[in-house]
């Protein structure tokens, strides 16, 4: 046990309580990346929901009618394996671009970096930068109260916006827009709306950092990505200490100084509040903002820029050029991330240009075994459920293969040819007979499913497995049949 | 709540949650603040002589959180019967909010059935828009025994060659559904023995013209006048009004093969077919009618008018 000093016994909370953090504006070049996904992100994400497909919205999640169109594209639940593969190649892609260069996911693209990026642009109209939201916060009075509802009003006002488009993409945004004039919204729409909004306006506006470091999980578990040849935003300590303010004019060398000027502008853009001297930090969400504020600083000192920079763990141990952190780039990690990631883009890619717009499920009746009809046949039962996820309407033949085992295979069906209408989903009972020879028990059969319509030298054909039941009982014949 | 064996386990149990949620803050009060001694960044654990604790703290808003979560639960115990008898300040039920969804989805469904209650019954058949909904309640309830082909199995009739155990007639298929059928053929073995029991047999093939043995057929004959006629007629082509089955026609429930035939006579059968009255209510049931009447008597679509 540590020695426990009465005098020095103090209460102390447990639990942080968070700082205010007040980011100071900065531009450069990595600020105009950062703007310019800003831009094309939310220019996306708040168009898309208006453009129009073949007069439907081009891209809508009817959750309803469990139809997810995405222009051209119509996919069913049957298609969920798509999404499944979309979130290994967003997993990929993120483990690929971590190898390589960090938190750029983070710094540049994350809904939560965006919106409080558009945030803080808002704040920074209203309320002026760091030293007058600084100062404005410290005073009381109507000017304040004058700003801040000016703030959260805009802010409100963006929120809510995000939460309809949000919204937008599950109910037709037009029809959302109509009901939102009236505000004759259904329960759902409302509460997601709200939700969404409130979740926009709480993180963007107020839990800002709290989130990257507290809540999201990626943060976390980045490192293990992380080698000594990611890279990384780095101070080179060997060039800036011993750091110290000087003047402009004064020679760094002569006062045994390192390029550091100590101004401590890096500190001040940064919205989680760190300081990136102190080496990498897991609160470093990599958005740069520190090489663009040290940059202009270098810049006005007349010093080489790069103080702070993208650098990795072994470049700056060992003085690494840029062209030696290069080649270090395509290492076996990254090798094998891009590798992964090609094979399952590619993969996907064939499936989806490949993807029949039929499908068809057998289900073959539990209820009865088997039937016993005329010429010693067997006949079993099926229902198909077929569905034409097209957006036109398809006819179609139905046959069947059977196996070895069974002759006279024959389909029996009420329905030939087919015919299912545009986007429509519908079973379909069939008989199949068949004369087992040489073999009872379960026997492999196949439906074919067959387009006849449109281009006849290039049908649609769908095979789907099932098995045809033979009876022990019914497979050798009664001798007093009579027959 | 009458869940409970004795008034003992409903205090038992609002005790346990109760003391639950006040254990949970008294650990959140008493773990919150310390008297602090030496480096706040560590905890003041140390173990094996040397190892500290580096104190990583939560954020305060976090506690927050687990307060909100505990004003939460106390307010769900007081509203929902979370506490042993405790009805809750809803009276909230599992069978109540059933029968309020229940009736929602009738509010909903319902018209859809309405529209077609009360019109006749050939005329709802021939209407294409109810025979999709009639098969989709026949492809729910009814496949499991006369398949989705409607073609039934062994033991189970078929349903789409207008030969009927009970009658065919849009009234009857109705009432049949409605109120379920029982066919019952009492067990012959012990009165007929195992000879009668094959003479009788070959009789009954010989009614529809199949293969058999004359000598036993003539046997046969007698038996069947005596025991079976009752039920399917002199002649032997059945009586609807007990489900006894024509036997002179191809159509067989069981199967045509002497074995089958003569395990029918001697064990008997009974079939059941249950009601749909309160399961499924009239309106559904008479889509069904409908729908299983068009089966064998299939009609150009006609749309019924909209009701009035």
């Amino acid at each position: 046990m540590i020695p426990v000093a009465a005098a020095q016994a103090d209460d102390q909370s447990l639990y942080e309580v968070r700082r205010k953090i007040y980011p100071r504006a900065v531009g450069g070049a990595f600020a105009r990346w950062r703007w310019t996904l800003v831009f094309a992100t939310q220019l996306v994400f708040y168009g898309l929901p208006w453009l129009a497909w073949n007069g439907r919205q081009a891209v809508l999640f009817d959750l309803e009618a469990r139809k997810f169109h995405i222009f051209g594209l119509v996919l069913w639940p049957q298609d969920f394996i798509y999404l499944a593969v979309l979130l290994v190649i967003s997993a990929f892609s993120l483990f690929l671009f971590t190898a390589v260069a960090g938190r750029l996911w983070c710094g540049y693209a994350c809904p939560q970096t965006v919106y409080t990026e558009i945030f803080l642009w808002v704040e920074r109209r209203i309320e002026g930068d760091r030293v007058a939201r600084m100062k404005l916060d410290r005073s009381t009075g109507p000017r304040k109260a004058a700003l801040k509802a000016a703030k959260h009003g805009a802010w409100i006002a963006i929120a809510l916006w995000t939460g309809f488009t949000f919204v937008g993409y599950f109910t037709p945004i037009r029809e959302l827009a109509r009901a939102s004039l009236t505000f004759s919204y259904g329960p759902w729409e409302t509460f997601w709306i709200f939700f969404y909004a409130f979740a926009t306006y709480g993180n963007a506006g107020w839990m800002r950092e709290q989130v990257c470091k507290y809540m999201c999980p990626y943060a976390r578990f980045q490192s293990s990505m992380f080698d000594r040849d990611t890279l990384v935003i780095s101070y080179d300590a060997a060039r800036g200490e011993p750091r110290g303010g000087r003047s402009r004019s004064a020679d760094a060398g002569a006062l045994g100084l390192g390029d550091c000027v100590d101004c401590g502008i890096c500190v001040q853009v940064c919205p989680t509040g760190i300081d990136i001297r102190e080496g990498l930090q897991y609160e470093c969400i990599g958005c740069a903002a520190c090489i663009d504020g040290c940059d202009q600083v270098m810049e006005k000192m007349g010093y080489p820029k790069g103080l702070i920079r993208y650098s990795t763990e072994s470049a700056l141990a060992n003085g690494w050029s840029a062209r030696q952190i290069a080649a270090r780039v395509l290492r076996p990690r990254v090798l094998a991330y891009s590798a992964v990631l090609a094979a399952i883009v590619g993969a996907a890619g064939t499936s989806l240009w490949h993807r029949a717009p039929i499908k068809m499920d057998v289900i073959r009746d539990r209820g009865s075994v088997a039937r016993e009809v005329a010429d010693d046949r067997i006949e079993n039962v099926y229902r198909l459920q077929v569905m034409n996820t097209d957006e036109r309407p398809h006819r179609f033949t139905l046959e069947v293969e059977g196996s070895e085992h069974l002759r006279h295979v024959e389909l029996l069906s009420d329905r030939q040819p087919l015919e299912i209408a545009a986007v429509a989903s519908e079973p379909v009972a069939v008989r199949v007979r068949a004369e087992p020879h040489d073999a009872d028990g379960s026997q492999k059969i196949a439906f074919v499913l067959r387009t006849v319509d449109g281009d006849a030298s290039r049908p649609i054909v769908i095979h789907e497995k099932s098995r045809f039941l033979v009876p022990p009982s019914l497979a050798h014949k009664d001798s007093h049949d009579g027959r | 709540m009458s869940d409970f064996t004795s008034g003992f386990w409903g205090f038992y149990i609002s005790a346990l949650t109760l003391g639950g949620v006040a254990f949970c803050a008294y650990i959140l009060v008493k773990m919150s603040r310390r008297k602090a001694a030496g480096d706040p960044d560590q905890t003041g654990h140390v173990w094996d002589e040397d190892l500290a604790e580096y104190n990583n703290p939560l954020p305060r808003w976090w506690v927050w959180l687990f307060w909100i979560t505990i004003v939460f639960g106390l307010a769900y115990l007081w509203i929902y019967p979370g506490l042993g008898t405790w009805r809750g300040a809803s009276h909230w039920s599992s069978r109540e909010q059933y029968e309020g969804e229940m009736q929602v989805a009738e509010r909903q469904f319902g018209p859809l059935y309405q529209k077609y209650a009360g019109v006749d019954l050939k005329a709802v058949a021939a209407d294409p828009d109810a025979r999709a909904i009639g098969q989709k309640l026949f492809m729910t309830y009814c496949t499991q025994c006369h398949a989705s082909d409607a073609r039934g199995g062994r033991g189970f009739p078929n349903l789409t060659d207008d030969d009927w155990l009970f009658g065919g007639e849009p009234d009857v298929i109705k009432t049949t559904i409605m109120n379920g059928r029982n066919g019952i053929m009492p067990a012959f073995g012990p009165a007929l023995g195992p000879e009668g029991v094959r003479d009788t047999a070959n009789y009954v093939r010989s009614l529809s013209g199949l293969g058999h043995d004359a000598a036993r057929a003539a046997r046969g004959k007698a038996h069947f006048t005596t025991y079976c006629a009752a039920c399917h007629g002199v002649d032997g082509k059945g009586n609807r009004a007990v489900g006894a089955p024509n036997l002179t026609d191809a159509i067989w429930l069981y199967g045509p093969s002497e074995a089958t035939i003569a395990e029918t006579i001697t064990g008997g059968r009974n079939i059941v077919m249950p009601a749909h009255k309160d399961f499924l209510g009239e309106a559904r049931v008479h889509l069904l009618a409908a729908y299983v009447y068009g089966l064998s008597h299939p009609e150009p679509g006609r749309r019924v008018a909209a009701a009035k």
